[in-house]
């Protein structure tokens, strides 16, 4: 688990494969927005259970009563629970936000966890809005209110994220001159961190949304930056604009060995 | 090195997406069976995945990637990691035997509940005893607020009336329903209120035996002993019993929150009383279902419609019922479990 104050917090978890993986903690907030969505689907499914009882009033309005309240009450404590358990951690508001319960070790939620954090919420309500859960979310380390504590569950951000498809911008990659030093494409390879190479990526996607004083300064400063890491032989740099060894460093780091 | 991710992701990208698939099926239904081949399979990707995760990891330049690759890992990981078997069971079996045992493992919190309702009540008789006005303080009825012999007279003369019998007899369902959730409302309350380190449960019993204490001290000191018991025997002897239950379950939880007499960390002990909690809440609720019903349909019947005598008898039944189902039911499993 990593965290603190001011930034999202994750939960890591080794598997025994040796694999780490991270999950990053749903904030109050986003838990909080899901929370609302879940509520209005739950009022919209008791404006339409009124309609529907309309009907049985013809035959008894005492027994068309007594089931609007008992189907109210089952809706209001069952929703959370049923779909939870129907949907792997989900209620039709995590899903719209993106959020999932888990459990804490990382492993699959039990009915009896479901149960238990979702019955806790007679606490965290207390007074209104949730202000007790909000509170010890606010100071959990890992963001938790209390029925998630009691029933040992996380929320997580469970975004649906792809592949990412990076092959466009590769295709439009022209020819490196850097290609005909292997060893100093090595060093650089060897050098440029993950973020840095993520860096030179996005600004080269995002060329044309800056201004062109801006861009031709941002670009001198990232290509002085790489200069610095492995010095090329000057002759083939000559001439080579800062975009164009940008676009080399790229290729380099991203096509691996040709 | 930095491995080539061109070639890296279109080599596997479809392992990633034939685990993907998986994983809509796990998740989209919690029931899921598969075959032996296709257990073999899901964990064949899963490890490939992790695998490739694991390289990214040290090799790559591509966090949209990783992080694609940490989801489907994630996703993964509880399929193939769960230990923790699905206890199948009937609901019969669950009601006569889990129930009665999980409620025997902790009958000492089941007996604290009861204590502290007792040393409510106490001190609802005396207040009530020494000072008649608190009344008013004290109980949130209207309805229990006048003269005990005044209701009891009134009761009585509107069971005479056939109008009025019927008047009240289309209002008996709204009433029990409202009966049945108000209950569990108090009893799931109670049982949250166990992460306070049981003190609000403690205050929620207390506060109940209060007002209970204070009826009771009202009705007997009015010379209204037989209608009292009559009017709170039948639903009384489970809704009460109902209610303790759920502050039982209140107080293991308070007590795995505290920690006594054990050095295994709070996760540990919470999620060996989890179970428990969620049966312990469940019974209540059943039995309160039951007391709601017997309150609306049979205990505001008062005499000359139902003799108070029968009323009382129908009570004691169903407590004698209750402790021999409480006490004794799935004991015979238990010496099964404890021969294997």
């Amino acid at each position: 688990m990593k965290g603190g104050i001011g930034r999202t917090a994750s939960l890591e978890i080794r598997t025994p494969e040796g694999v780490v993986f991270s999950q990053p903690l749903a904030s109050p907030v986003t838990r909080f927005l899901a929370y609302g969505v879940d509520l209005v689907i739950i009022s919209l499914m008791q404006a339409t259970l009124r309609e529907g009882l309309q009907l049985m009033v013809v035959i008894s309005e005492d027994i068309a009563v007594a089931v609007q309240i008992a189907l109210f009450f089952v809706l209001s404590i069952g929703y959370p629970i049923l779909l939870e358990w129907l949907w792997s951690g989900q209620t039709v508001g995590k899903r719209v936000v993106g959020l999932r319960v888990i459990d804490e070790g990382g492993l699959g939620l039990k009915g009896t966890q479901i149960v238990v954090r979702n019955l806790m919420r007679a606490v965290d309500a207390i007074p209104a809005f949730y202000f007790v859960g909000g509170l010890a979310c606010l100071l959990s380390k890992r963001s938790q209110r209390l029925g998630d504590l009691a029933a040992g569950t996380l929320v997580v951000r469970s975004p649906r994220s792809r592949a990412p498809r990076i092959q466009d911008l590769l295709g439009r990659m022209y020819y490196n001159c850097f290609r005909e030093h292997p060893h100093l494409e090595a060093r650089l390879r060897q050098r440029v961190s993950p973020e840095e190479g993520q860096m030179v990526m996005h600004a080269l996607a995002r060329r044309d949304d800056f201004e062109p004083e801006e861009r031709v300064r941002l670009f001198g400063e990232m290509a002085d930056y790489f200069r610095e890491m492995v010095t090329f032989p000057p002759e083939d740099l000559a001439g080579m604009t800062d975009e164009q060894y940008l676009r080399n460093v790229a290729d380099t780091v991203f096509r691996g060995r040709g | 090195m930095i491995l080539d991710l061109d070639q890296f992701v279109r080599r596997e990208q479809g392992f990633w997406k034939e685990l993907e698939s998986f994983l809509g099926k796990f998740e989209g239904r919690s029931d899921t069976r598969f075959t032996l081949e296709d257990a073999r399979r899901f964990h064949y990707l899963f490890q490939r995945t992790s695998s490739d995760l694991a390289k990214i990891q040290t090799f790559s330049a591509e966090p949209e990637l990783k992080r694609y690759l940490e989801t489907l890992v994630a996703r993964s990981y509880p399929h193939v990691h769960e230990e923790r078997g699905r206890r199948r069971g009937s609901f019969a079996g669950w009601f006569a035997s889990t129930f009665p045992r999980a409620f025997r493992r902790h009958y000492k919190a089941f007996w604290l509940a009861i204590l502290t309702a007792l040393v409510g009540s106490a001190f609802g008789t005396f207040v009530v005893l020494a000072d008649p006005d608190s009344k008013h303080v004290l109980l949130p009825f209207s309805h229990l607020l006048g003269d005990p012999s005044e209701r009891v007279a009134e009761e009585e003369k509107r069971a005479a009336d056939p109008e009025e019998r019927a008047d009240q007899g289309g209002r008996r369902g709204t009433f029990s329903a409202y009966l049945m959730q108000n209950n569990i409302r108090v009893s799931i309350t109670a049982l949250a209120l166990g992460l306070t380190y049981g003190v609000g449960t403690f205050i929620v019993m207390f506060y109940n035996g209060t007002i209970l204490g204070a009826v009771f001290a009202d009705y007997i000191h009015a010379g209204e002993s037989e209608f009292l018991f009559a009017w709170l025997l039948p639903h009384g002897v489970i809704e009460l019993p109902a209610i303790f239950i759920a502050a039982q379950a209140g107080l293991v939880l308070g007590r795995a929150m505290l920690g006594w007499g054990t050095n295994v960390p709070l996760r540990g002990r919470l999620r060996r009383v989890r179970p428990d909690l969620v049966t312990l809440i469940l019974g209540a609720s059943i039995l309160l279902v039951w007391a709601g019903l017997v309150e609306s349909f049979l205990s505001q019947h008062h005499e000359p419609v139902i003799p108070y005598s029968v009323k009382i008898a129908f009570g004691l039944v169903e407590l004698v019922l209750l402790v021999i189902y409480l006490a004794w039911c799935g004991r015979h499993e238990k010496r099964e479990e404890s021969r294997g």
